[in-house]
C-alpha cells in the first residue's frame, strides 16, 4: 500500500511542474523517518522544503562510537547556500550545528553525539528561503548523548579549556583546508549532575578581517569538537574565535 | 486463542535456543599436555555466541593450569566439562591474559579456583568489565544469560611462576591493552600470547598503543627463535608452529599507524580515512574492513591531534 502511494507521489511529480511539485516532496522523505514531519515543523518552522541530493550528508553507516560520530557536510553544488542546519531525527537535543558559509564554501566537517540510530540531516537555506535538505542514516548503539564526557572524571580539561590547534593546508589535494580542534566537554546537560557547558559561537575569519564563515554550536557536538573546513581560494593567516555559554572565550590564529 | 498463537512460536524458540546454547568446544592436543580451543575468526554475533577466542590448559603434575576462560559462563562451564573429559586432574590455576571480556567473561565456572592475571588486567577487569559483559550481551544475546563479572583473586608478575610442578616463563608486556600477559610453558615450547597475536584474523585496538604492541611483538618473536620453541597460540586464529602471525599482526599495525599519521597529516576528516580502501593483503583477512572502521574510531583522534599541534 505504501509501495503504490509512493508510485502515486512520483506519477503525480513527474506530471507537474517543478513549483507546484515540491510541497509533494515532503513526504516523501528518502530516508523514510517517523520523525520527518515533527523535524520539518520543529527544526525548520514549516518553511518550504525540497530534497535534494547537491546536499550530501556522509556518516558511517554504523558507528562504533556513538560519542563520536564522524559527520561531513558538503553544500559546495548548490549555489548560493546561506545556512546550514544540521540535525538528527532521533536525538533528544535535535539541532547539531548550524553554519553560514559566508566566505567560505558551504562544507564542514565535525563529529556528533547520537542517542540512538537516526537519520543525520544537513538542511541547507537558500536565498529564495527553501531549505534544501539532504541526509544520511547512522545505526549505533547509542547512548552518545547521556554518557559522561571522556575527560569528566579528570580535571584536565579544566586546565586546558578552549586550547585551541589548529592548521592549514596550502599545498597539495587538501590546498585551502583548515583543520582546528578545541578542548571543551561539551556537556549536554543530560548527565544527571552536569549542567550544559558547550560550545555557542566560533567565527573564522581571514588576515584582512573578511568573515569566512559563522558557526554555531550545540550540546550533541562531540567533545573535544575537530572542524574541517575549506577556506576557498583566499591565502594568508586565519583568525578563529569563540565563546561557550558560560562565556568563556578563546581567539587563535592559524599560520598557513 | 490469539494469545496461544503469540505463546506457542515463543516456545518453540526457547527449546531450540536452549539445544543450541552448545559451543561444542573441542579440546585439540598441540604438545605433549598441553591443548587448546580455537574460537572462530569472526566477530562477535548471536550465531557463534562469542566463540571467537582461543582458550587453553596445561595438564601439570599437580593439576590443571587453565589459560583464559572464554566470553561467557556459559562458555566457562563447558569448557570445565571439556577439560574434565582429558583429565581428571584438580584445577589448580585459571589465568587471564588481559582485561577484553571474551577472555575471562568464563570465570565464573572456575569459581573455586584461584584466579590470576596481572595488577593493571585486574584493575580494568573491576573498572570496565561490567560494560563489556553489557555489551556482550547486545551482541550475542542469551548465551549471555546468567553471566557476571567475576574478577582475578590474585595476582601476576613476569618472572617464572612454578605451579602445580610447571614452570612457566611470564611476560608482563602492553600495547594491545595497558597489560597483555604472554605465557611460556617452557616444558612443552608452547607460546600462549594472548591477543598481542592475532592469526589471519585482523587485529582489534579499543585499547590499543601501537608503539608499545610493536615492541612486545619483538621480544614474543625472540622466542620463537629459541631451540624449545614448538607453537605459538595466538588470541585469535590458528595455532602456528613458528612467528608468522606476529609477522602478520605487525605488519598490519605497522600499516594501520602509517595510513593513520598519512592521513592525518595530509588533512584529512575522519570520513575521509574511513573510505580509503585497504590494501589487498589486508583487505582479505576476516574482519578486516569492520575492525579497520573500528581502528579509525580509536586511533585516528589522537593521529589527529599530533597533525595538528
Amino acid at each position: 500500500m505504501r509501495y503504490l502511494s509512493t508510485l502515486a507521489v512520483i506519477a503525480l511529480v513527474t506530471l507537474l511542474s517543478p513549483a507546484t511539485a515540491a510541497p509533494l516532496k515532503e513526504v516523501a522523505d528518502p530516508l523514510d523517518s517517523a520523525r520527518w514531519a515533527d523535524m520539518h515543523k520543529m527544526v525548520l518552522d514549516g518553511a518550504p522544503v525540497v530534497f535534494d541530493q547537491r546536499v550530501i550528508v556522509t556518516a558511517p553507516a554504523t558507528a562504533e562510537n556513538p560519542m563520536q560520530v564522524p559527520v561531513t557536510v558538503d553544500a559546495t553544488a548548490l549555489p548560493g547556500v546561506q545556512e546550514v542546519l544540521v540535525f538528527a531525527d532521533f536525538n533528544p537535543i535535535l539541532q547539531i550545528l548550524r553554519f553560514y558559509p559566508e566566505g567560505a564554501p558551504a562544507y564542514l566537517g565535525f563529529r556528533v553525539k547520537l542517542q540512538q540510530s537516526s537519520p543525520v540531516r544537513a538542511a541547507a537555506k537558500t536565498a529564495d528561503g527553501i531549505w534544501h535538505v539532504g541526509g544520511t542514516l547512522v545505526n549505533t548503539v547509542g547512548g552518545g548523548c547521556t554518557a559522561p564526557s571522556a575527560n569528566a572524571g579528570s580535571k584536565e580539561w579544566q586546565q586546558r579549556l578552549n586550547e585551541v590547534s589548529g592548521r592549514q593546508w596550502s599545498e597539495g589535494p587538501q590546498l585551502g583546508r583548515v583543520r582546528m580542534r578545541i578542548v571543551h566537554p561539551m556537556d549536554t546537560g543530560l548527565v544527571a549532575g552536569t549542567p550544559a557547558f558547550y560550545l555557542e559561537e566560533i567565527n573564522f575569519t581571514d588576515a584582512a578581517g573578511k568573515r569566512l564563515m559563522r558557526l554555531q554550536t550545540y550540546e550533541p557536538v562531540s567533545e573535544n569538537p575537530v572542524f574541517t573546513l575549506t577556506r576557498g581560494t583566499g591565502t594568508g593567516s586565519l583568525n578563529a574565535s569563540g565563546r561557550d555559554n558560560n562565556g568563556n572565550a578563546f581567539s587563535v590564529r592559524i599560520a598557513p | 486463542m490469539k494469545r496461544l498463537f503469540c505463546l506457542l512460536p515463543a516456545l518453540l524458540a526457547g527449546a531450540l535456543n536452549a539445544a543450541e546454547f552448545d559451543y561444542a568446544l573441542q579440546a585439540r592436543q598441540i604438545a605433549p599436555d598441553v591443548h587448546v580451543f580455537v574460537g572462530r575468526t569472526e566477530d562477535f554475533t548471536p550465531a557463534n555466541g562469542g566463540n571467537i577466542v582461543n582458550t587453553g590448559f596445561i595438564v601439570a603434575p599437580g593439576g590443571t593450569i587453565v589459560i583464559d576462560s572464554g566470553s561467557s559462563r556459559r562458555y566457562g562451564e563447558q569448557m570445565r566439562r571439556a577439560i574434565a573429559g582429558i583429565t581428571p586432574k584438580p584445577l589448580a590455576l585459571v589465568i587471564n591474559t588481559h582485561h577484553h571480556p571474551d577472555h575471562f567473561l568464563g570465570n565464573q565456572a572456575f569459581a573455586d579456583t584461584p584466579i590470576a592475571a596481572l595488577a593493571a588486567t585486574r584493575q580494568g577487569i573491576s573498572a570496565e568489565g561490567n560494560v563489556f559483559a553489557e555489551n556482550l550481551y547486545g551482541l550475542t544475546g542469551d548465551w549471555m544469560k546468567g553471566t557476571e563479572v567475576f574478577a582475578p583473586t590474585q595476582t601476576l608478575a613476569a618472572g617464572t611462576l612454578e605451579v602445580a610442578g610447571r614452570r612457566l616463563r611470564l611476560m608482563a608486556l602492553n600495547g594491545h591493552t595497558e597489560a597483555d600477559l604472554v605465557i611460556y610453558d617452557e616444558a612443552s615450547g608452547v607460546l600462549f600470547a594472548g591477543d598481542l597475536v592475532f592469526n589471519q584474523r585482523a587485529p582489534t585496538t579499543p585499547h590499543a598503543r601501537i608503539d608499545h604492541w610493536l615492541a612486545a611483538l619483538d621480544q614474543l618473536e625472540a622466542i620463537t627463535r629459541e631451540p624449545g620453541f614448538k607453537k605459538l597460540v595466538p588470541g585469535h586464529g590458528e595455532v602456528a608452529p613458528d612467528g608468522a602471525p606476529i609477522r602478520q599482526t605487525r605488519a598490519w599495525l605497522e600499516w594501520l599507524q602509517r595510513a593513520l599519521r598519512e592521513s592525518a597529516a595530509a588533512g584529512l576528516d575522519m570520513n575521509e580515512v574511513l573510505a580509503r580502501p585497504l590494501p589487498p593483503e589486508f583487505a582479505r583477512l576476516p574482519v578486516a574492513a569492520s575492525e579497520y572502521r573500528r581502528s579509525v574510531g580509536h586511533l585516528f583522534p589522537a593521529a589527529e591531534q599530533e597533525a595538528l599541534r
